[in-house]
């Protein structure tokens, strides 16, 4: 067959091409491919489809979330204002911060810095455990004024809100039996976008590990960018999770 | 519809004797018939059309006959006949159908409507005279029929394929449907959407009486109250009078004449009153004030059965004036007003 | 192999002839070394065994349902045990045979063949994807062993979540996990389509079944995360008690079906979208030339995949959407027909100017060419508003089905299967008795759904237990037909295992047909190619393979 061909030969790793791709192939190059550039790529493309498919899946809950809150408006408002801005803000800078430190993190790869590497990916790491801690107080608070759907959900606060000291409209009654609606879609989205942290960052701290022995710092860089991908993708739902769940409706009173 | 009337007729009653074909018995079934003999014709002529071409050339181009092949690289002539065609075909069949849905699903304005509520896995029907049926359905020739629906539980849905109508029996809001029955007889109801254990079991029968035979029927199997008194004693029951009163300074609307209205909300929308619209503002009153009106009414949601509410929506709808309201208003108040020996049962 | 005979077979020589003497089949030997492959091609016939077993468990319950409905009384089993019996044999049938059949299997062996690469972009992932399957298999089949699992195939609220005490969270986790294993075939796919195709091979020299695979991948990793999430909602309403689908707590029903067909009809799709590759791959193989309109071909297997996103609500005409929605989608639903309609004639006018061979996977094809016409143009009937109104929920949907999925998809497999056996096992089957099942198939799957176009339109409902006594005679001829068609899907089972060890030795290229595949040893090396190769020709050039017949010598790997 005619051999007039670009690729490297992959048993002798020999190239034809000019020299401007490295031919010396990582350790960690799989066989299958034929050039580093392909597996980097392909690597690359896989995450991106995945992170296709996360979207999809969250989707779901968005569209939900759209039905309800154009049906039961009201309910939406009262119920999202039950929860705290700063808080919620104070997360949203933390989550920020934490795809910071993981760009910084990507870089340090890129530019082989082994400890700089570890270090970001370190704070990456503990940026996240502080916003799961942050939720873990707000569901915590939830969990008090019985505000978590199922069985013990109370609307009281909703009907009858200046008993408990706040400045809400009250709502009526089948209204105030919206609210749980909302909760669900509060918990349901905040818990998924939570689950997908925390599988975050347990793969953190198998990258850290790995990073610390070197394997991300000699040009093997592909774990540690699709991996920030997947984590600027979480951080991307969060952007959106925080204005339509916190924000609904909030006027200065 | 446009062949002849005499072959239409014994090309239906062939196919009906022979068990194979269900009997038109409304005045929908021919058209939805006509329809389906077209689709069936496409079909038919569409496969016939893939046979002869295939069996043909596989027949005068086998290897014995035609030893080389001759690559053709295609045809965008023949690409955009076989595009055009059959889009051309399914855009025909796509506005047929569509017509012949919003006539299925559009009832005439002065059908009469009867409720059926569906549950696991029975169906009660509910005439406005106050007749009762569960799994049957007595309704007159020549008169259209509006059934108007809703599910108890789970989805079901209420077929009658003598009739060409069917339609999805949901929790939580009305569906309709609207039928001519032709010809006296009785005709399979169906239950078509699986729920649950008995699914098979939920069938029924709907028997169409000569006008003078269903006026019988009429008068020997009510229950002596119709829908909407049931519904007037509700109204009392329930408390509605108290705030529905219909006098100047009541703190709910008149709902003398409201149905069939155009009602003012708050917030500006306005809204046709129809069954479900009354419907949804007994269990969710929150997003159906009246404009002008507090938003205090309380929700039944829970505290009465589709039945009742039935009830309820027949009485609103037959209401002319308040006068019965108020009646039943100065009764229940002086019942209130009267203290109570105990022990001694009121009447 | 002459000019004048009737068939295009040209094995080697028997009594010479052996298998290769190194292949990907010997080439390591060991249960773990199986267990913990990387090579596609070892994941493609693992995934053929399994999804063989499944097919015949679905199967088994498929012979239940026929069995109960000989009789208009529900005397055979008790309508509880019937309501599980046809909701197993549509989650097994869809989750566990049909959505995997052609890509996991066909697609895992020869996609990376087609396109010139060693093995698929994400070996790892792809034997992952084998794992869940089995993963999501057993939780399936445990719903059935905990006692079963009754909410139908399609889990409808507000029955599943609030009115039965089944195993439906155990169901739905499987289908949970399925979803996953579909995913990451359909990701492998697309990247390995887009990113690892050799040298030359350009798009449009790529055989038209890696275009449809392409398509059938797009709508897996797209439409099965929704289904994921529908799934985890209804399991949360279940165990938790939130109203998301309850209306009595402000929940709407209806956002179920929404979600849940936003997959499911895009579903369909994946699972028809691969067996119309195999179609363009045998019809253009026996004719001997290039598919009629490539482009337009590979252009309708994109067509079918982008317009099935948007026409969900056709399951859901008489469920209450608005009129004006209904509209809408039975506009679409008319225009994603059109695509099809294109395929089938281009596959019917590939034969024109061909070389015409019957042998059993061209007899397949044709089957598939007649009823996947039948269950395609019923399809029309159903997305025509008004028909559907009488035609929904009864027979004529069952019998739709089933022509588009077993005489469409089903014969398509079996047509796949058959022409790719020689390049993956190195045998063939024997070509008389194929035929005969091939025909006792395509006799009986008449017989068991022509019928039931009739009862639909007489208004038998579907998923009923008992039926009134004037639908018997014609039950009786659905049951007898399945007999039939059961015995015409026992027999490849047979002959095929059979030809593992008894089989003629299949050479190369059997078919003497054109594709990267048949260029190589059957069955081939674990890397495929001893080097990659470069393109210079279309897709189905017969007169490039003419060409290098003539030159070529024969290695023996």
């Amino acid at each position: 067959m005619d051999n007039a061909t670009v690729t490297t030969h992959p048993h002798t790793h020999e190239t034809a091409v000019p020299a401007e791709h490295e031919h010396v192939m990582l350790p960690q190059h799989r066989h299958h491919f034929e050039t580093q550039e392909q597996q980097r790529e392909a690597g690359t493309f896989g995450m991106w489809l995945f992170l296709l498919t996360e979207i999809m899946f969250f989707g779901g809950l968005f569209f939900a979330y759209l039905l309800y809150r154009n049906w039961y408006n009201p309910a939406f408002v009262a119920a999202s204002n039950q929860l705290s801005i700063p808080l919620g803000a104070a997360n949203t800078a933390i989550l920020i911060t934490s795809g910071f430190f993981m760009a910084l993190g990507v870089w340090a790869a890129e530019v082989k810095k082994k400890n700089l590497l570890v270090i970001f990916l370190i704070l990456t790491t503990l940026f996240g455990l502080a916003f799961l801690g942050v939720k873990y107080f707000e569901y915590k608070e939830k969990w008090e004024l019985h505000h978590i759907p199922g069985a013990s959900f109370d609307v009281s606060q909703f009907i009858n809100p200046q008993a408990y000291g706040l400045k809400e409209k009250p709502l009526a009654p089948d209204m105030a039996q919206k609210t749980q609606v909302f909760f669900f879609l509060y918990f349901a989205m905040t818990g998924m976008h939570a689950l997908h942290m925390i599988i975050g960052i347990v793969l953190l701290f198998w990258l850290t590990w790995r990073a610390n022995r070197g394997e991300f710092s000699a040009g093997y860089v592909a774990p540690i960018e699709n991996f920030g991908l997947y984590w600027h993708f979480v951080d991307i739902v969060w952007l959106f999770l925080f204005p339509l769940l916190y924000l609904i409706n909030r006027h200065p009173v | 519809m446009h062949i002849s009337p005499v072959l239409w007729q014994f090309l239906v009653k062939w196919l009906t004797h022979s068990a194979l074909f269900p009997p038109e018995a409304s005045t929908i079934a021919p058209y939805a018939d006509a329809l389906y003999f077209f689709l069936l014709l496409i079909t038919v002529v569409g496969l016939a059309l893939v046979c002869v071409l295939v069996f043909g050339f596989s027949i005068r181009y086998r290897k014995e006959k035609h030893p080389v092949a001759v690559p053709i690289e295609g045809s965008t002539l023949l690409e955009a006949t076989w595009t055009i065609i059959p889009l051309a075909l399914f855009l025909i069949v796509f506005v047929w159908g569509a017509l012949l849905y919003f006539r299925i699903y559009n009832p005439p304005t002065n059908a009469m409507n009867i409720y059926i509520v569906g549950k696991q896995w029975m169906w009660k029907a509910e005439h406005p005279g106050g007749q009762h049926e569960i799994n049957m359905l007595h309704v007159p020739a020549g008169r259209d029929v509006q059934l108007t629906m809703i599910s108890q539980d789970v989805f079901h849905s209420y077929s009658i394929p003598d009739f060409r109508v069917k339609r999805e029996v949901i929790p939580g809001r009305y569906s309709t449907v609207w039928f001519n029955a032709t010809t006296p007889g009785t005709y399979h109801i169906f239950c078509t959407q699986y729920c649950g254990t008995n699914h098979s079991a939920m069938i029924g029968e709907v028997t169409v009486l000569s006008p003078d035979d269903y006026q019988k029927w009429t008068q020997s199997s009510t229950s002596g109250m119709s829908l909407a008194q049931n519904g007037e004693r509700l109204f009392a029951s329930m408390g509605c009078n108290a705030c529905h009163s219909g006098s100047a300074a009541a703190r709910g609307p008149n709902l003398a004449g409201v149905y069939g209205s155009k009602l003012q909300l708050t917030g500006g929308s306005q809204v046709q009153v129809n069954e479900a619209y009354l419907r949804d503002a007994i269990l969710n009153p929150s997003q159906h004030i009246t404009a002008g009106y507090a938003p205090i009414m309380p929700t039944y949601q829970g505290q009465i059965s589709e039945d009742g509410l039935i009830d309820l929506v027949e009485y609103i709808k037959s209401m002319q004036t308040n006068y019965r309201v108020q009646q039943t208003l100065t009764t229940s108040e002086s019942n209130q007003a009267a203290p109570t020996t105990p022990g001694v049962v009121k009447p | 192999m002459s000019a004048t005979s009737s068939t295009i077979l040209n094995l080697p020589d028997q009594a010479t002839a052996t298998l290769p003497k190194r292949n990907y089949i010997n080439n390591e030997h060991g249960l773990l070394s199986w267990l913990l492959t990387g090579d596609h091609k070892r994941i493609a016939m693992m995934y053929l065994m399994s999804i063989t077993l499944f097919f015949f468990i679905g199967g088994f319950f498929a012979g239940a349902i026929r069995l109960e409905l000989l009789t208009p009384q529900s005397d055979l089993m008790s309508s509880d045990t019937y309501n599980k019996v046809f909701s197993m044999h549509g989650i097994v049938m869809i989750f566990l045979f049909l959505v995997p059949s052609v890509p996991a299997t066909i697609g895992n062996f020869l996609i990376p063949i087609m396109v010139g690469a060693k093995d698929l972009a994400f070996p790892k992932i792809n034997l992952l994807s084998w794992y869940l399957y089995w993963f999501g298999g057993l939780v399936t089949l445990g719903a059935l062993v905990l006692g079963g699992v009754d909410t139908g195939w399609t889990f409808t609220t507000p029955l599943s979540t609030h009115y039965l005490n089944t195993h439906v969270v155990t169901a739905a986790t499987g289908v949970f996990i399925l979803g996953f294993s579909s995913i990451f075939t359909g990701l492998n796919f697309i990247v390995t389509i887009h990113r690892m195709r050799a040298p030359g091979m350009t798009w449009f020299r790529l055989p038209l079944f890696c275009w449809s695979n392409y398509a059938a991948s797009i709508l897996m990793v797209l439409g099965t995360p929704v289904l994921a999430i529908t799934l985890v909602l209804v399991a949360l309403e279940r165990l938790v008690g939130i109203g998301v689908f309850d209306p009595n707590k402000g929940g709407d029903p209806l956002l179920f079906q929404h979600l849940f067909w936003f997959y499911s009809h895009p579903a369909v799709y994946i699972m028809i979208l691969p067996g119309m590759g195999v179609i363009s791959e045998v019809i253009s193989t026996f004719s001997r030339k290039r598919v009629f309109g490539y482009t337009a071909v590979a252009f309708s297997s994109v067509a079918i995949a982008l317009f099935g996103f948007f026409v969900w609500a056709h399951h859901m005409f008489i469920m209450g959407v608005s009129n004006y929605s209904a509209l809408v989608f039975s506009l679409l639903t008319m225009l994603v027909a059109v695509p099809s309609a294109i395929k089938i004639f281009n596959w019917a006018f590939t034969l024109q100017k061909g070389s015409i061979t019957f042998e059993t996977p061209m007899l397949y094809a044709f089957g598939f060419m007649g009823l996947f016409t039948i269950g395609g143009l019923t399809g029309v009937f159903l997305g025509s508003l008004g028909m559907d109104i009488h035609l929904t929920e009864t027979y004529f949907i069952v019998a739709h089905f089933h022509f588009v999925m077993v005489g469409g998809m089903l014969m398509a497999f079996l047509a796949g299967v058959h022409f790719w056996w020689p390049k993956m096992t190195g045998r063939m089957y024997p070509e008389s008795l194929s035929k005969l099942a091939a025909v006792t198939t395509f006799i009986g799957f008449n017989l068991t759904f022509l019928p039931q176009f009739i009862l639909g339109y007489l208004g038998m409902p579907r998923r009923y237990a008992a039926y009134p006594p004037e639908y018997q005679v014609l039950n009786v001829l659905s049951t007898a037909g399945a007999t039939v068609l059961g015995v015409g899907y026992m027999l490849p089972l047979l002959y095929l295992a059979w030809s593992l060890k008894y089989g003629a030795i299949a050479g190369n290229n059997p078919w003497q047909a054109t594709g990267l595949e048949w260029q190589i040893q059957s069955p081939p090396l674990t890397e495929n190619f001893i080097e990659i190769p470069v393109v210079d020709h279309e897709a189905y050039d017969y007169e490039w393979l003419e060409h290098k017949t003539a030159h070529e010598v024969t290695t023996v790997g």
